[in-house]
This record gives structure tokens, sequence and C-alpha cells, in this order.
């Protein structure tokens, strides 16, 4: 039998020949597993010095120990070689076409109008309004009669409206034609005091060109409750043009006539494109319509049951495409529901 | 409504410049959406007088004339057949621009030469001064005009376009308007007057005239003048109504349509000579009864609609259009003047079912103050004696039939801070009241009476006159304040948080939002086989167009054709989404609506990139998709093969949560791109139901799971299985033991090296423990149990 000895110069002998031969670093991992691992030949030798007598015990381990730290100090070497070598390796590698295009991500998006939409109603939010939606199919009393216009009322002919096929005289249903029927629905489902926004699709009988959809969006606003004025409102949309069109934005009131309000308004923003020096934006006079208002009207607080001599109210209708179409300069509401990516990809 | 302001400055004295006048107006309510400057363009136009009137040498239907401009004589060729020696003309020189009546457009005046004459000028027609549409002939001045003065000194004016909102019949009127002018500036209106000599027997004996239905004709006042000539009108009367739109006829038409502008009061003149029986009856109409209108249409009559009737026939439709029965001519000596109060709702009724919307109707059905009848009756009158001679009868005839004459309504200064934010005084109220015409009783120091004037009937509760007082003082004028104190508290809205969540998901994973119209065709919707030949659908009663004619039961329709769409325009990337609602119909009750969801993937699955390989869109980029969002929400969705119409057979999951169907994931049948026009492309598509998903949604609540400190490891394991074992079978076996984290598919493979039907999948599978670093005996035993559970389970081998 070969003495330990003679076996651990053999195996110092082998380790350092095959340590000549290692060409990366998996093969100096897999030399290291082989000789210094827990299971490697030097450390398995070391194990059997436990059956030796002392003497013999202590002159082979420091033996042992010697050619487990040559191994050590070679293996270490060897690893500093490499990582010098991986790096000069890298370094060669050499330059590339920074001006190639980068591997993309794809980027998805959404449409300008919930873009919009939702700008529309965090702002408002942020006033302490509450967002909520209501059905597109509406009876003809919501969408009409409670918002104080009578059937052949002339005022109707404010909204041309698509009707619901197949429905008796006395209950019509009807795609609505603005979102304030929610106006009803909110005051009949709770008390005052009310402060919402109401985002969603509205509808009408409506040739289709540049300027007419027959399918858009509105946003509503309402607040009820005692002591709002007339006064709130104008702070109330001031505030929202502000915040949407910029801080140095003007805005004006004029009169109007929406029968759901009295009494009614509408809000111009000065234009932000010619500065008031007349362009065909504002049609040469230096404003901007951008949306409805007005006093609640007593009847309408009356027909949801609401005492119009302790609560008043104010609400207001705008339109997301209308915005959209001044704030980014779109010159035809068409696009909105063409759905052509050249089109939404710019949003 | 075009208002031109020489005819508003014969009423009200105006100090304003246009723009400012238009500015005052439409802030206070009445919008001016354009003003036309007559004669802006009138730089060579004078006034000429015709001396020569000769044959064209060369043409029969020309004439050679010579007219006088004061400081020149011309002579100019003329195709019009009432030029005539004498006349004074409108006369443009080379370089005046003119309309040109064959074009429509404004071109410059050149001298030309006619059929071998050199023309130096034109005399000009109504239409080619861009006045008024008449080019029958060149329009002959009346009057002491000077010659050679310039036209537009003469006939230049501004005509205001005015957009009255429909709560305000007064702004149809000059009148009106002045009225508002007169309320903004602080003036005064000098009304026109009314007064004539009443020569003839009483109208009583001449005619009889009753109302049957005073519910509908709620004020009936008439007038009678004898021994009138028809002609034409003087040409004031004629430029007014040119200018405010309006055609002339003959002097008594035009007289009864200058009052309606004028007043706002619509006016009906009847022939009397040809009343049967010298009678009228204002009456529903009888059954079968027609009328041939002015129009001359032959109208159907109902038995809602009101006519005026003479002993044998309806001679008009109340409020709507005279009828030809009785209409002026030329013969006409005696004309019977009508001027009325109607229910506005039944004239709007009628003229909306007979599609006969006339200057008449659409001043009724606006609800006018009936005051103004009878004050309209003798200003047209007096006009009619005035321009076409003739005798009045004594009296007029006034049927009226009104409850109230003069409602009275209360306000007071409390109401008014109460909904403006901002106190008046009553001295402020009263002045703007009185500049409104209103007549003010004051109740004690803070309450006042207001009784309208006759030309006004839109004010009828206390906020009416606060908005009077609003809009007077200007809205610029009442403070700007926010809203305070009590807010109310937030309602949860589960639906939209989760509507929300899915779209920015969607969106955040490389898709693009598409919206699109609610409204489809019914053969859409079966192309893409989502509705059955008898399935329920919500029809329109009045669709624009077939394509826009049914409330959409399924978002499907729309995203094919979207796609097709988007590949005409050589885009060939697309991974679409749409989040809206469809409408199930529910009886005759509102439908549902349903919020939906679908994702459409068709195309390249990059775009064009010199790093990566280029592959179709398929099945599994539309449920990777679906996965990631689910999970992203909280939820392990689970899928299991499917048919439905509208997908491929075999390439068809539904999508499980919790065992309940949420949705659909596949890819699109060939024969339904086809019917929407897409070849050589594959389309995969999911449709996720918001209603089916949100109850999970809801009743999600995440917890923390905790970390591991210890080491995982890594097997991979090539199992040889039977092509029809479900890859998710094998996943869950492997994932059920304890020690595993998760196992995933990285390789299948089906060829020639294995048996017929055989499949071989690779599998890599993590390790780990809670407890400590796994030792590899460990790990060695489960993999032994993974394998032997599927072998007896699914037959799968390890792969040698």
């Amino acid at each position: 039998m070969v003495s330990l000895s003679t076996q651990l110069e053999g195996i110092q002998e082998q380790a350092q020949r095959d340590l000549g031969e290692v060409k990366d670093t998996r093969e100096l991992e897999s030399w290291r597993v082989t000789y210094l691992g827990r299971r490697g030949k030097l450390t398995l030798l070391l194990r059997k010095l436990s059956a030796l007598a002392l003497e013999e015990r202590r002159a082979i381990g420091s033996q042992a120990n010697r050619a487990k730290e040559t191994l050590e100090k070679l293996l270490a070497e060897r690893q500093q070689s490499f990582k010098s070598s991986e790096a000069a390796r890298r370094m060669a590698e050499g330059h590339i076409d920074v001006t190639l295009p980068g591997r993309a991500s794809a980027l998805g998006r959404l449409h300008p109008i919930t873009l919009m939409l939702r700008d529309i109603c965090s702002t408002f939010a942020s006033m302490g309004f509450d967002i909520v939606e209501g059905p597109e199919v509406e009876w003809e009393r919501y969408n009409f009669d409670l918002l104080n216009i009578p059937r052949d009322h002339p005022a109707r002919d404010m909204w041309d409206t698509l009707w619901v096929d197949g429905d008796e005289n006395a209950s019509r249903r009807l795609l609505r034609t603005h979102t304030s029927p929610m106006q009803a629905r909110i005051m009949q489902g709770q008390s005052p005091p009310i402060r919402v926004v109401v985002p969603g699709k509205v509808f009408r009988y409506e040739a289709i060109d540049a300027t007419h959809e027959s399918q858009f969006y509105q946003v509503e606003g309402l607040a009820v409750d005692e002591g709002i004025t007339f006064a709130d409102l104008k702070g109330t949309l001031y505030e929202f043009a502000r915040r949407i069109f910029g801080e140095e934005r003007q805005v004006r009131f004029n009169c109007s006539y929406f029968p759901f309000v009295e009494p009614g308004a509408e809000m111009s923003i000065d234009c932000f494109v010619c500065k008031g020096g007349g362009c065909n934006i504002c049609k040469e006079t230096g404003w901007i319509e951008i949306m409805g208002a007005g006093m609640v009207h007593p009847r309408v607080l009356e027909g949801v049951g609401y005492d119009p001599s302790v609560y008043t109210g104010f609400a207001f209708g705008l339109g997301p495409e209308r915005i959209a179409m001044l704030k980014y300069g779109i010159d035809d509401i068409r696009h909105f529901l063409a759905n052509d990516v050249r089109f939404l990809r710019q949003f | 409504m075009k208002v031109p302001l020489s005819w508003l400055r014969e009423y009200v004295e105006i100090d304003l410049s246009n723009e400012e006048l238009a500015h005052r107006l439409t802030m206070a309510g009445l919008e001016v959406g354009g003003i036309t400057v007559v004669g802006a363009n009138w730089e060579n136009v004078f006034v000429g007088y015709v001396e020569k009137v000769e044959h064209h040498p060369n043409a029969d239907r020309l004439s050679l004339v010579t007219v006088d401009i004061g400081k020149d004589h011309i002579t100019a060729v003329c195709g019009a057949p009432n030029v005539a020696v004498g006349q004074r003309v409108a006369f443009a020189l080379p370089g005046a621009i003119m309309l040109n009546p064959e074009t429509g457009e404004y071109q410059q005046l050149k001298a030309a030469k006619i059929r071998g004459v050199t023309s130096q000028g034109m005399v000009c027609s109504e239409k080619e001064l861009g006045l008024g549409d008449d080019h029958t002939g060149i329009l002959v001045l009346e009057g002491d005009v000077p010659i050679g003065a310039p036209m537009a000194d003469y006939f230049g004016d501004v005509v205001l376009e005015l957009e009255p909102t429909t709560n305000r019949p007064d702004w149809l009127s000059v009148l009106g308007v002045a009225h508002e002018v007169a309320a903004l500036t602080r003036q005064r209106v000098s009304e026109p007057v009314g007064d004539y000599l009443e020569e003839g027997k009483p109208i009583k004996d001449q005619v009889d005239i009753r109302v049957e239905d005073t519910d509908l004709a709620l004020r009936y006042t008439a007038s009678l003048v004898t021994g009138v000539k028809i002609g034409p009108s003087p040409q004031w009367m004629q430029e007014r109504l040119v200018k405010s739109g309006q055609r002339p006829i003959n002097n008594i038409v035009d007289i009864t349509n200058y009052v309606m502008l004028e007043y706002g009061q619509p006016l009906h003149a009847f022939d009397y000579g040809k009343l049967e029986k010298k009678s009228v009856l204002v009456r529903r109409s009888r059954p079968e009864e027609g009328l041939v209108t002015l129009d001359g249409e032959n109208r159907q009559l109902s038995s809602e609609m009101l006519v005026i009737a003479d002993d044998q026939r309806a001679i008009g439709l109340a409020g709507v259009m005279g009828g030809l029965n009785t209409e002026m001519t030329d013969e006409t000596t005696a004309v019977l003047l009508e001027s009325a109060k109607f229910d506005a709702v039944n004239i709007r009724r009628t003229a909306t079912k007979l599609r006969l919307r006339s200057e008449a109707s659409t001043r009724f059905e606006r609800d006018l103050n009936g005051e103004l009848a009878s004050i309209a009756l003798r200003r047209a009158t007096a006009l009619i004696l005035q321009l076409a001679g003739g005798k009045a009868a004594k009296g007029i005839i006034d049927l009226d039939a009104r409850e109230v004459h003069k409602a009275k309504i209360r306000l007071t200064l409390e109401r008014v801070e109460k909904v403006l934010g901002m106190c008046f005084d009553m001295k402020e109220v009263l002045e703007i009241f009185i500049a409104l015409g209103f007549k003010c009783e004051t109740q004690g120091e803070k309450a006042v009476q207001v009784e309208l004037p006759y030309w006004r009937s839109d004010v009828s509760i206390e906020d009416d006159l606060v908005e009077e007082l609003a809009r007077v003082k200007g809205y610029d004028n009442i403070p700007t304040t926010s809203l305070r104190e009590r807010i109310p508290p937030r309602r949860k809205q589960p639906m939209l948080d989760l509507r929300e969540n899915v779209r920015d998901l969607l969106a955040m994973i490389g898709m693009q939002e598409t919206i699109s119209h609610s409204l489809v065709g019914v053969d859409s919707l079966q192309q893409a086989r989502v509705l059955e030949a008898d399935g329920e659908i919500l029809a329109l009663a009045n669709p624009m167009t077939p394509e826009h004619s049914y409330l959409r039961t399924s978002l499907v329709s729309n995203a094919l054709r979207t796609v097709g769409f988007n590949l005409r325009h050589s885009e060939h990337n697309l991974r679409l989404f749409e989040i809206g609602k469809v409408y199930i119909p529910q009886g005759s009750g509102l439908p549902k609506e349903r919020e939906m969801v679908v994702g459409v993937f068709c195309g390249d699955s990059a775009g064009l990139s010199w790093t990566e390989e280029q592959r179709k869109l398929d099945f599994f980029d539309s449920k990777g998709t679906l996965e990631v969002v689910l999970e992203a929400l909280g939820l392990q969705p689970k899928f299991r093969g499917t048919e439905v119409g509208l997908l491929q057979p075999g390439r068809t999951a539904e999508v499980l949560v919790e065992g309940q169907r949420i949705g659909i994931v596949g890819e699109v049948h060939p024969e339904v791109l086809a019917g929407f026009d897409i070849e050589d492309e594959k389309m995969a598509l999911f449709e996720l139901d918001l209603e089916e998903l949100l109850p999970h949604f809801e009743q999600n609540t995440r917890r923390f799971i905790g970390l591991s400190r210890f080491p995982g490891s890594y097997r991979d394991l090539g199992l040889v299985v039977d092509v029809d074992v479900a890859a998710v079978r094998i996943k869950e076996i492997i994932e059920r033991h304890p020690l595993v984290v998760w196992a995933s598919v990285f390789d299948i493979y089906t060829g020639d090296e294995l048996p017929e039907g055989k499949s071989s999948l690779a599998f890599r599978i993590q390790f780990q423990s809670n407890h400590g670093t796994l030792k590899t005996e460990t790990v060695n035993e489960a993999q032994k149990v993974i394998l032997s559970d599927l072998e007896r389970e699914t037959g799968a081998q390890l792969r040698g």
C-alpha cells in the first residue's frame, strides 16, 4: 500500500498539473471542487489522518497543510489572473454603434378622451367633488321632464334625440343627450350636501362632420347645499379653468339659457392660442366658450323633493373632446372614434 | 335673426361701436354670431341716372345704357329687362368688387367688350351688390338719392346676426332687441305709432268671427281694410326685409312680414273677397280635411291641428302657414288681417308633424305674450292704410279667452343675495327693472312686485327676476368665491375602481386603448358571430345610418373593424383594447349596461428591429396579457378549452376565477376575419366581463407571504407524456408538493425522436424550504415522489 505521504504528493502533483490545463473560471471551480471541495481529493485524504498514530499524523498533517496552502495559493493566483484577463477580454470587445436603436419595450397608451376625462375629474375631485356615473340609456323623464324640459317645449330642439324603438308614448327610452339626467338621479338618491361630477358618454341625432359626432362625452357637475351661490359657481369654475388651461387664464361668464338652470351662464376662457389678438380658434373674439352652467332651477329641485327656499346649488357641463381639441389643436372631432393608431399614438 | 342696425337705430340710440354692442348683447345672453357690413365692397359703386337706353347693335337681349354718375356720363352694356330711362340705379365702375351670381364668388369688375361694344361699367342687381337674392333685373333706387353719391352712403348698413335662445321670442324682433339695447345702455325706446283713422262700417257688420276652440286660440284679433291696391312695397321696406333675410312679395304680404320682424308677432292677411259667407271660424280640423298651404303643398290635417276656416273650408293653418285659397293676389281689394295668440305646444306639434317650420310657428311655439296681438294688429293696419290705401273698418275683433292677462311676480332682496351671493339695494333693482320696461311696485323696503311689459313672456318665477338683475348688471360684476365647508362623504365605487385598474394595467403592459361607437349595425355583430339570428338587441327608432342603428351587445365587432381599418393603413403591430358598456335588453325597462373589456392582438410581436426576431402575435400573447392583468389584481385565473362561434375551435379557452367564467380568450375564426376583410393575418382576442369579475376583485384580500431565508435549488425535468395531457395538469401535480415553490414549462418537443402520440415537456422546478437549506437527498426524494405521482396520474415518464 502506497503511503499516505506518497499519495499526498501524487495528489498535489496531479492537482498542479490539472491546474495548468484549466482554461476558464468554470473549469477552475470544478478543479477546486475536485481537490479542495468538501468531498475533494485532498479533503478526503486528510480525513484518513485520524486513523494514524500520533507521530505519523503530525508529520503528514503538516505536509498536508502545506500542500493545501500551496494549492489554495495557486487557486487564488489563478482566480486573480482570470479576473484580469476577463476584464481584458471585455475591454477587447470594442465599440458598439451607440446610435443604433435600443431594444424597445412595448408602450401602451390611454385614449386621449380617457386622459382628458381623468384630468377634468381629478381637478374637481381635489375640490371635494365625488365621481359618479349613470346609465347611458335613459328614461325621457330623467333626460328631459325632471330637468324642466317638458315635451313639446321648443327648448327640446337644443337636444336632437335618438330614441329606442318600440316604446309606449308614456314611458319612452332614449340615448341620453347629456349627462344632466344624473342631476335628478343623484338628488333622488341622497340628501344634501351634494358635490359630484358625472363623466360619461352622450348621444345626439346629428349629422357627423368635423365638429359634430353622434356620440361624445360630457362631464356634468352638481353642487347643492344651503348657502351655495352664483359667486361660488364662478369661483369653482374659475379654479377649474386655471388648473386645466394654466394659472394665467382669464375667464368670462355670459348669460345663457338652459331650462334646468336659472340664472344660466356660459363660461369662456381667454384664447390661449392668440392671447386675445384674434384667431380662427376663438373666431376672432379672443374668447373660447368651454362650458354651460347655472344655478339649479327651483323646479328641478322641487321635482326631486328638495325645498328650493332652503337649498340652492349650481350645475355645469362640459365636453372633453372640445377641450382636447383646443388643447392639442385637433381639427376634426371624428378622430376620437376612428381609432386610427397613428392618431392615438400621439397622446 | 338678422337685424340691420339702421332699422334698430330707428327705435333706440346706439353710441357703442359695433363690436362693443355685440359684446354687451352677448354678455347679457343674446349671442351675436356675426356682424356683416353691407356695402363693405362698394368703393366703386355710385348712384347713377339712366339717361339713354338703346338696342345693342349685335344682340337682341342686350341694351346699351348711358348713365350719369355726376362727374361723368358712361356707357355700359346691360342685360336686364327692367332698365329704363329716368331710373336711379346702382352703377359699378371698373375696379368694383361684385358678386358673380353664376359662381357665387366676389370678383373685380373690369371694362370688357361685350359683343363688340366696350362696357365701361355695370348697372347692378340686388344680388350683384350682395344685398339680397334678386337677380331678375337691376335694382331701381327710389326717392331723391343724389346722383353720383357713393352707394355705401345711402344703402350701406351693418347687419347683426343674432342667435336668440329659445326662451326669448322677443329677441326674434327688432323692437325686442331695441328694448334689450335700451336696458343695457339705460336709453329709452321710441316705439312706432299704431294709430289710424277708422272710416269704414263697423267690422262686426262685415265679418262674423268666432273661436270654437278657445283652449288653442287664446286670443284672436282681426281688422279689416277695404279698397286696398296691391302693388310693390316701398323701397325702404323692401330694403329692410331683404337685409333681414326676407323676400319682398307685395305691399300687404310685406307689411305682415315687416311687422312680424318689428314686433315678433306673426300676422296673416286673408283676401276678404274670397271668404265664403264672410265668416271665420277658428277650430280644430275636421275629419278628412285638407289644405293647400301657401307653399303649394297639399296638407292632410289631423284632428288636433288648429285651422282658420270660413263657412266652407279651411283657409289657413293657424300659426303655421296660410292657405292658397285666400292668398293676396293682384286682384285683392279687401284684406282681413289676423293677429292672435295660439297655444304654443299645439303650434309646435302641428309644425313638427307636418315638417313645416315657418317664421310664424317658430315665434308662436316660444309662447308670445298675448298683449302683443292687438298692438301688432294696429301697427300693421296703419301701415296698410299708409302704403296700400283703402279704408279701415271701425273697431277690431278681439276674442280674448285668456284667464290671466298680466301676471305679477314678487322679488325679495334676500332671495337675490341667496342666489347670487351679492347684495343689491332697492334703488339699483328698480333702476334695472325700469330700464327693462318692467312695472314695479315696492312692498316695504326689501321686496318689489313686478309686472311684465307686452314684449316679455319668459319671466315667471322669482329667480327669473334674479337673472334679469344679474345679467343687466353683468355677470362680471358678481363676486368670485369658493365653495365652503360641508364636503360630502365619498362613496365607494368598486366597479369604477376595478375598471380604471384594468385600464391602467392594460396600458402599462403595452396595449393601446381605443374607444368606439356604442351604436353598431346588427349585421356587423352577426358577422362577428356574437349575436344569434334571434338574439335580443335594442334598436333605435330613428337611427342616423344603418351602421349606427343598434345598441351593441358586444365590443367585439368594433374591435375587429378597428383592426381591419389599421391594417389597411399599414399598421402591423396591433395590441388594442377597449373598455366600454354593452347593452343587454331587459324587456321594456332600461337595458342592463355591462362593463366589458376586449383586447385584440394582430400582426407582428414587435416593431421592426435589428435585434429581435419577428414573430406573429397569437393566442399566447392574448392569454399572457390576461394572466398578468388578473394576477396583478390578485386573482388566479384558470383556463379551460371551450368553443364559441367567434373563435377558432381548438384555440379557444374560457377564463375562470374560482370556478366561474369571467371571459374568453382565443384566436379569431378565420371565416370571421374574412368577413371583416382581414386576410393573411391571425388575430388573437380576449374578452372580460367586469361585472362577473367584480365580486372576486372585491373579495380578494391580499396577505403577505413570508420570505424564505434559505437558498432554493433548481431541477430540470424532461417528461414524455401523451400529447393530450394538458401542461397545466403536470404543473399542478408538481406544484402541490410542499417543497416546490413553482414549476414552469420551458421547452416543448414533439417529433421523430419520440414515439407517435407523445410529446416531451421540459419543466424547471424550484425547491425551497422555510426551515433550512435543502440537502440533495431531500430534493432527490421529493423529485422521486413527484415523478411517481406524475406517472400514476398522467402516465408521464422521465425522458431518457
